[in-house]
């Protein structure tokens, strides 16, 4: 299922404090769209795709866990990040500990003490926004898996161009040629910031405008959510 | 008494001290620990810092090299950071290939000496094309006590400001380079950039430079890299509790002053020893 950003048109959510204002229409995210239950032998998995980024994710547990790695009052959740060519490197165990702790904070792993829960994230185009588009995979792969979580989230990059212009969902070109980088992970229950992982130097209010543009693109992921499980649970007439 | 609360129930042993608005150490919730810092600790090295933070003890060693530099960037040098968390530091890791832990804090160092410019790597390369310095920073932690990556980030920067490169030649005829140990030249550092670590508990209460304890207990971490400009250079939040803008824009501020705190402190060191 592909949804253009187009379709959307939503109030934008309004921030409080310092922060600006953003009208949906300076928010640009690129085409995405997601397929889920696409692999036979995982609990879960979805493919996502923002623009020509495109990454698949499966979700094996509840499983038996190795002893060394339990823990006696909840999951132990591992995420494994495979890149398109070669082993992953020090930049992949970044990701994946930044994917992980995300997940973590939205799991609810202590109805599932003494198992193991893995996620394994596959590269399969990049095209920049690698990052955000890994959690929303892996959002989209834990939901189709059943597993309970206390909120959903989304993964939004934005980059800022030289000139000072901010740009969502950067494309590889554009991420090569910003002086900074942001992503961030939102949560769906207050559009607050779960995670940030920064590159480049950057001041402070540009970090606030770059998270409340990163809120106003996180609801047209959230209304994507909402509307792909909708069509999936509903009965076709 | 007091240590079978602690170890039949952590989390209640620091809600109790929390409530009182002070921590199991002694400190308050927004205090940092008594910070050391100690350059030139190891004579064989080009460079080389040990810092202490409350227990966490963390020592850097700056190994300069003659290297060619990379055909994409002919005129730049290299700065490879390398953390090691040994299991003599702390018994949450094992001897074998570098965790996870140990990764994403090398990649984070890496992160923080690109996104800061603290360092020109033009200012590296001794002949473009043709010769270059590589420096390797290895950072081991002796002691882990919590907050890694401040201690760490403090070590690298005091550590680099007490390198000194000796001076090379390349000779016309024969290519070779000539290096003369007796000269000596510091290396110029544009930006000094400070991490501040802060841990949320129970999705509410904030602490700063967390110990050991804390950080596991705790239900988020982040780490706010601030210049000397006030300019952020990395916001490094792995997950955890989510935050709003305003929550932020208050560790920011607390990160800007501790930035100036340890600024201070690294200049009074390197003046004591010239």
């Amino acid at each position: 299922m592909i949804m253009s950003d187009a379709i959307f048109s939503r109030p934008t959510h309004t921030f409080d404090g310092m922060m600006e204002e953003c009208s949906p229409s300076t928010v640009s995210i690129r085409e995405f769209g997601c397929e889920q239950n696409l692999l036979s032998r995982s609990d879960g998995s979805a493919s996502f795709i923002q623009g020509n980024t495109s990454v698949l994710a499966a979700v094996y547990g509840p499983a038996e866990v190795k002893v060394s790695k339990e823990i006696y009052d909840r999951a132990t959740l591992e995420v494994i990040i495979q890149p398109k060519v070669g082993l992953p490197s020090v930049k992949e165990r970044a990701q994946e500990q930044c994917v992980r702790e995300t997940c973590e904070a939205s799991l609810l792993l202590s109805l599932h003490p003494r198992s193991s829960l893995t996620l394994v994230l596959q590269e399969l185009h990049n095209d920049g926004s690698l990052l955000s588009c890994f959690l929303n995979a892996g959002c989209m792969a834990m939901m189709d898996a059943g597993l309970p979580m206390s909120c959903l989230f989304c993964g939004v990059t934005c980059a800022i161009h030289t000139d000072g212009t901010i740009i969502t969902d950067p494309t590889a070109a554009q991420e090569a040629e910003s002086r900074a980088l942001m992503t961030f992970a939102i949560d769906s229950k207050e559009h607050q910031v779960m995670m940030t992982s920064t590159k480049g130097s950057f001041s402070v209010q540009e970090m606030q405008q770059c998270i409340a543009v990163s809120q106003a693109a996180s609801e047209k992921i959230f209304s994507f959510h909402r509307e792909s499980l909708r069509r999936r649970y509903s009965k076709s007439v | 008494m007091a240590a079978g609360f602690k170890t039949a129930d952590p989390l209640e042993y620091h809600r109790s001290f929390l409530k009182e608005n002070c921590r199991p150490d002694g400190r308050e919730l927004h205090e940092f620990r008594t910070t050391t810092v100690n350059i030139g600790s190891i004579s064989t090295a080009d460079g080389s810092a040990l810092v202490k933070l409350g227990n966490t003890t963390v020592i850097c060693g700056v190994k300069a090299e003659l290297a060619n530099p990379s055909v994409e960037a002919t005129g730049k040098g290299f700065i490879v950071p390398n953390v090691d968390l040994p299991p003599l530091c702390s018994s949450q890791f094992r001897p074998g290939p570098p965790g996870e832990q140990a990764q994403a804090a090398s990649q984070f160092m890496a992160d923080i000496i690109e996104s800061s410019e603290m360092l020109q790597m033009e200012d590296l390369c001794i002949e473009r094309g043709k010769l270059c310095w590589s420096l390797y920073c290895d950072l081991i932690c002796l002691d882990y006590d919590g907050n890694l990556l401040d201690a760490c980030a403090l070590t690298m920067l005091a550590a680099l400001k007490n390198t000194r490169l000796p001076k090379v030649r390349v000779n016309g005829e024969t290519g070779a380079p000539e290096v003369d140990l007796g000269k000596r030249r510091g290396l110029k550092i544009r930006r000094h950039p400070v991490a501040a670590s802060f841990c949320i508990f129970d999705d509410s209460v904030l602490l700063v430079d967390p110990a050991a304890e804390e950080e596991q207990l705790a239900t988020a971490r982040l780490t706010v890299v601030t210049d000397e400009e006030g300019r952020l250079c990395g916001v490094h939040k792995p997950g955890g509790t989510p935050l709003s803008g305003e929550r932020l824009q208050e560790l920011i501020g607390r990160a800007t002053v501790r930035q100036k705190e340890i600024h201070r402190l690294i200049d009074k060191v390197i003046k004591s020893i010239v």
